[in-house]
């Protein structure tokens, strides 16, 4: 379990308040000029050394990320915040905004400087209105001090912040199509290669991360690489927030240890299954696109990366939706569908026409109108999705699907059965 | 340049080829809806997937390019299985409506469901069905057909310049629109029909009229401009059908502008068909041919002063064959420029489109002059949009303010901005003299006034100042309206030795004047005695004020050449015979002759192209273009302060085919005089 010592988002429940005053009580902005005078080396060596992977979803190495940025090339270089957290499941995001937006923007600094970008656009969800406000104040706020603008924090360095607002679109959560969108283009993805950092916003060299990887860096490069890299486990170094909602006592978002036991993470800080542990159904361990996760694998599960990818799940967000066994297991995952078929851009021909295929096939398993064979079709759509389109969202539909097949068939089976017999 | 493997073929290929482009080098087609060689590349239809080795996932061939070593598959197994999903994923929400479909039978989608498409549907949900959009009076839609490739979207943005055509929704619910239910107003908006894979929006002229495999193909040129596109005539029974584009690099690409594709209604319509002399009482009277020969015969007995005007659609072949009736009768009275446009007509270097249509690609800035492009030769503006687009070329003007689709600077239309020019002055001046391919376009109509071949001379002090002309770039160019120009010019259908032009013609009386397809001219100046032999295809002003009327072919019903604005030989050939009694131009001329006992030495189309090679041997290299030596052109003289204007009222009606045509006319109240419409 995390110690106390060892947390970074110590106001993450928002029991001070957000301002700049209180978030310097808290350590935030300290000495921050110092860290960007290490030079940029430093800092992308010290964020490699602490095995910090991606919170959006991904979990790419985020040092490894930064040094892809073409050196000294004199050219314009962006840093784009990905604050559109959409994922259902997922609210880590929302609460750093309104609690600890100064982490957020001393870690763009910091990253920024690090990546020789001068400018950073924070790409916001468009339905966080409050959080918007919340962030922009912060950001005036730290104007105000000269904490950023010209020569910020003294550091030499120019550097200027802007909070773009979204128009609320899923799909702008691509990295690809956020550039797009910010752009003033419809949010579509582009086709990679060329990878943002390459050819990114305004097709200059840019670097998407996502708000939980930029606020971490202030106290990763504080602490040192190696503190970082000494929690959790090796290659899921470090801490994470948690989201934990659906059937618990207690929904929550909090921090803890990478690769602590699930059951721990519920048990402690979500107040348990509600109706026990023995009254679980599944867990969607990362966020909606993840495969759930049956009960019987969930004992000795970790929450971390590999542990969850040998379950044929994923980390994704660490966005944990808990379905004790009152869940209708097929109709939550049609609503998932549902929200697939709704979210996509249309702009592949497989997405675009396969998302509302399997919504509509879902649909009529929740009531059992289907045949036995359907089940098999529905596999063979979904294989027929994933891997053929620009972005992951095809993919991110069908995984929920493809998880339900394997692990509630005789569910699905048993329905299609009762309704023959029903009907007949 | 990466070598890679493709089907365990070797190819090595520029860089920046994409893995499609590699395979087509090597014969492999493979199938796409969305990439068109054109246009930017979304890859979203996923058809063109294929499989490379080491990828996890199969790629769009379309957007990857090809690197050193790569090895590609795109005829396996995993290949296949990707194609026919992606190819059931689009059919599930495409109507099975073939049958009534215009795109039938060269329909992307048809050809590649043979190929991978199951020969049942799994699908068992509701289809989806899309509004119709109205897109004018050209471009039909039936957009539940629609696949959403984009091409149109793409072609509307990069290629038309009018970014009407968008996306609207998201996924399931995403519909190709017109924004804010507008026209797409863009005088290139046929070819949306071309690019458009399935049936969405096919020709609203052509609408259930035929079926591809009923069409024969006949090569030909266009001539509602000077630029002599590219065109293939399909004729079903006799007549034409439809127009299409035919690929030239050099001239209009894949694309041809909606005057050259939709006129064709118009070469059914007020045709002459027979005969006709006027009779005592004043009357135009149905006759023979012998009796028409006759007529003209007679009058030939009596006159001295005879005069010929070549009208904006006539061919070589018919000029050239007129010229040298007219020399028979030692008459130098010959001219093909109806409204009497002043410049040098006795230097090539002054008066031809030099730079080339394709050379504009090149240039770093263009200064047009007198000029609007966009009406006066639809596919040059497309070249210099492309190059704006691609290149980011500067593109200004001085003359009248144009709706062009690029952004241009304007200068203004004071000929004092032309004498500051020539000076090395003005503010245009120093990012001529800083281009390193600058280019001009003088617009030949704009020098329909008296002190033109002095302007044509400041033009000229102008590209020397700036050194637009240099030993191996010639950024000099006129831009002509008429198909005939630069035939007329090449074999000298004009004044010389002392003959009339025609404004000298219309003054000096003429006992004998002989009209080849001239509609133009401004025939209140004509004299009342004056004989007018009216020789063309269609009923028009011309033949009002005819004695005679010859009948003759138009330009879809002759083997012709027709050298455009570039001085571009081409030829172009018989589609459907001539209508009614009407006999190709040429040969009328020379059954006159014989007639008038001034029989021309030639007794077939090839006899006539040999003497026309002997006299000029430009029409040795058809299809070439031979540069010309740069030299002083225009007289210098005093220029008046009225600006210049380009000789155009409307692009849809600009010559006696199109004036006939229903769907020009259409287009006229779609696009020209939509806004009377609102107020009425």
């Amino acid at each position: 379990m995390l110690e106390d010592k060892d947390r970074i988002y110590t106001n993450i429940y928002g029991f001070e308040t957000a301002d700049l005053s209180a978030a310097k009580k808290r350590g935030d902005w300290k000495d921050t000029a110092k860290l960007i005078k290490k030079g940029r080396d430093w800092i992308i060596d010290e964020m490699k050394k602490s095995g910090l992977r991606g919170r959006g979803g991904a979990g790419f190495p985020t040092g490894l990320k930064w040094s892809f940025m073409p050196k000294d090339d004199g050219k314009q270089h962006y840093l784009v915040i990905n604050a559109d957290e959409s994922e259902p499941g997922t609210c880590k995001d929302r609460d750093i905004l309104r609690h600890e937006p100064h982490k957020l923007i001393e870690g763009a600094l910091i990253a920024a400087y690090a990546m020789a970008a001068d400018a950073c656009y924070i790409y916001i969800r468009g339905e966080f209105y409050n959080e918007a406000v919340a962030l922009q104040a912060a950001i005036d706020e730290a104007y105000e001090e000269g904490l950023i603008g010209k020569n910020a924090c003294k550091s030499g360095w120019d550097f200027d912040v802007y909070l773009h607002r979204g128009a609320g679109a899923y799909i702008c959560g691509e990295e690809t199509a956020l550039l797009e969108s910010l752009e003033g283009n419809r949010g579509m993805p582009r086709n990679k290669p060329p990878f943002p950092a390459m050819a990114g916003l305004y097709a200059a060299p840019t670097t998407v991360n996502n708000v939980e990887s930029i606020s971490v860096v202030p106290t990763i490069l504080r602490r040192g690489g190696d503190w970082f890299a000494n929690l959790g486990r090796e290659n899921n170094a470090g801490t994470k927030l948690f989201c934990i909602s659906g059937h618990v006592n207690n929904p929550c978002n909090v921090e803890e240890e990478m690769g602590i036991p699930i059951k721990e993470l519920i048990d402690t800080h979500a107040g348990g299954v509600i109706g026990g542990w023995d009254n679980l159904l599944g867990i969607i361990p990362g966020g909606s696109s993840c495969p759930i996760v049956p009960a019987c694998d969930c004992d000795d599960l970790l929450m971390d990366f590999d542990s969850l990818k040998a379950v044929n799940s994923g980390l994704g967000t660490a966005g944990l939706i808990v379905m004790n066994k009152s869940t209708d297991i097929i109709y939550a995952i049609t609503r998932l569908s549902k929200f697939y078929w709704h979210e996509s851009c249309g702009q592949c021909t497989p997405c675009r026409e396969g998302t509302g295929w399997i919504y509509r096939i879902m649909e009529r398993m929740v009531t059992g109108d289907a045949n036995i064979d359907e089940i098999d079709q529905l596999l063979d759509i979904c294989s027929q999705m994933e891997g053929n389109t620009i972005c992951a969202l095809a993919d991110a539909a069908v995984w929920p699907i493809q998880g339900l097949v394997r692990h509630f068939r005789d569910e699905m089976e048993t329905r299609i059965l009762e309704y023959r017999q029903r009907v007949a | 340049m990466p070598k890679l493997t493709i089907d365990g073929m070797e190819v090595e290929v520029e860089n920046g080829t994409s893995v499609l482009q590699a395979a087509e080098q090597l014969g492999i087609e493979i199938p796409r809806f969305c990439y068109h060689d054109k246009l930017s590349v979304p890859a979203n239809c996923r058809m063109c997937l294929v499989e490379v080795e080491g990828a996890p996932k199969p790629m769009a061939s379309c957007a990857m390019s090809c690197a050193p070593d790569m090895v590609v598959h795109t005829g396996s197994e995993k290949v296949h299985k990707a194609r026919k999903a992606v190819m059931e994923f689009l059919l599930i929400n495409h109507p099975l409506d073939c049958p009534i479909c215009d795109q039938g039978g060269e329909c992307d989608l048809q050809d590649q469901s043979v190929a991978y498409g199951y020969d049942s549907s799994r699908y068992d949900e509701p289809k989806r069905a899309v509004k119709d959009k109205d897109l004018g009076p050209l471009v039909k839609t039936v957009m539940t057909r629609c696949i959403h490739c984009t091409r149109c979207v793409r072609f509307s943005d990069e290629i038309a310049g009018v970014p009407v055509m968008g996306l609207l929704q998201r996924g399931e619910d995403t519909e190709i629109s017109n924004c804010l239910g507008e026209t797409v107003n863009s005088e290139m908006s046929g070819n949306l029909v071309d690019i458009c894979p399935v049936g969405a929006l096919t020709a609203k002229p052509y609408e259930f009229n035929a079926r591809p495999w009923e069409l024969s193909q006949t090569d030909a040129i266009d001539v509602m401009d000077a630029v002599g596109s590219n065109i293939s005539l399909c004729t079903r029974s006799g007549a034409i059908i439809r127009i299409q584009p035919r690929m030239n690099e050099d001239i209009n690409e894949v694309w041809i502008a909606d005057k050259t594709r939709y006129i064709y209604d118009g070469l059914k319509k007020n045709r002459l068909d027979k005969s006709y002399v006027r009779n005592a009482k004043g009357k135009l009277e149905a006759v023979n041919w012998e009796d028409a020969f006759e007529a003209i015969s007679n009058k030939f007995k009596t006159s001295e002063k005879i005069g010929a005007i070549a009208g904006d659609m006539a061919d070589v072949e018919s000029m050239f064959a007129l010229k040298g009736l007219m020399n028979e009768f030692e008459s130098n009275n010959l001219d093909y420029r109806q409204r009497g446009e002043n410049y040098d007509i006795s230097n090539p270097a002054g008066y031809r489109f030099n730079t080339t249509i394709a050379g504009l690609e090149e240039s770093d800035l263009i200064l047009l002059i007198g000029t609007n492009p966009r009406i006066e030769a639809a596919m040059v503006n497309s070249r210099i949009r492309k190059t704006v687009f691609n290149n980011g070329t500067k593109v200004a003007l001085i003359g009248e303010k144009a709706d062009l689709n690029y952004d241009y600077d304007y200068l203004g239309n004071e000929l004092s901005l032309l004498e500051e020019l020539a000076s090395g002055k003005g503010s245009i001046a120093k990012q001529l003299k800083a281009a390193e391919k600058p280019v001009i376009i003088l617009g030949a109509s704009a020098l329909n006034r008296k002190d033109g071949s002095a302007i044509h001379n400041l033009v000229y002090k102008i590209a020397e100042k700036f050194k637009i002309v240099t030993k191996d770039w010639n950024g000099f160019n006129m831009l002509h309206q008429n198909a005939s120009t630069m035939g007329a010019l090449e074999i000298g259908f004009t004044p010389s030795k002392k003959g009339l032009d025609t404004a000298g013609m219309l003054k000096a009386n003429m006992d004998i004047l002989y009209l080849l397809g001239a509609d133009d001219l401004d025939f209140s100046k004509l004299d009342k005695d004056t004989f007018v032999i009216y020789q063309g295809s269609h009923g028009g002003e011309g033949a009002k004020h005819a004695d005679v009327i010859l009948p003759a072919s138009a330009y879809t019903e002759k083997h012709a050449i027709y050298m455009n604005l570039e001085a571009r030989p081409q030829t172009s050939r018989q589609a459907v015979f001539p209508v009614g009694e009407a006999k190709a131009d040429w040969k009328i001329i020379r059954a006159l002759s014989e007639y008038l006992d001034k029989k021309l030495p030639y007794d077939d189309l090839l006899e006539l192209r040999d003497s026309l090679r002997k006299t000029s041997e430009v029409f040795d290299n058809i299809g070439e273009v031979i540069p010309v030596e740069w030299s002083e052109f225009g007289k210098t003289g005093k220029i008046n302060k009225t600006g210049l204007s380009v000789d155009i009222d409307n692009y849809y009606q600009t010559n006696i085919i199109a004036r006939s045509s229903d769907t020009m006319s259409e287009c006229v109240d779609a696009f020209i005089n939509k806004d009377d419409k609102k107020v009425a």
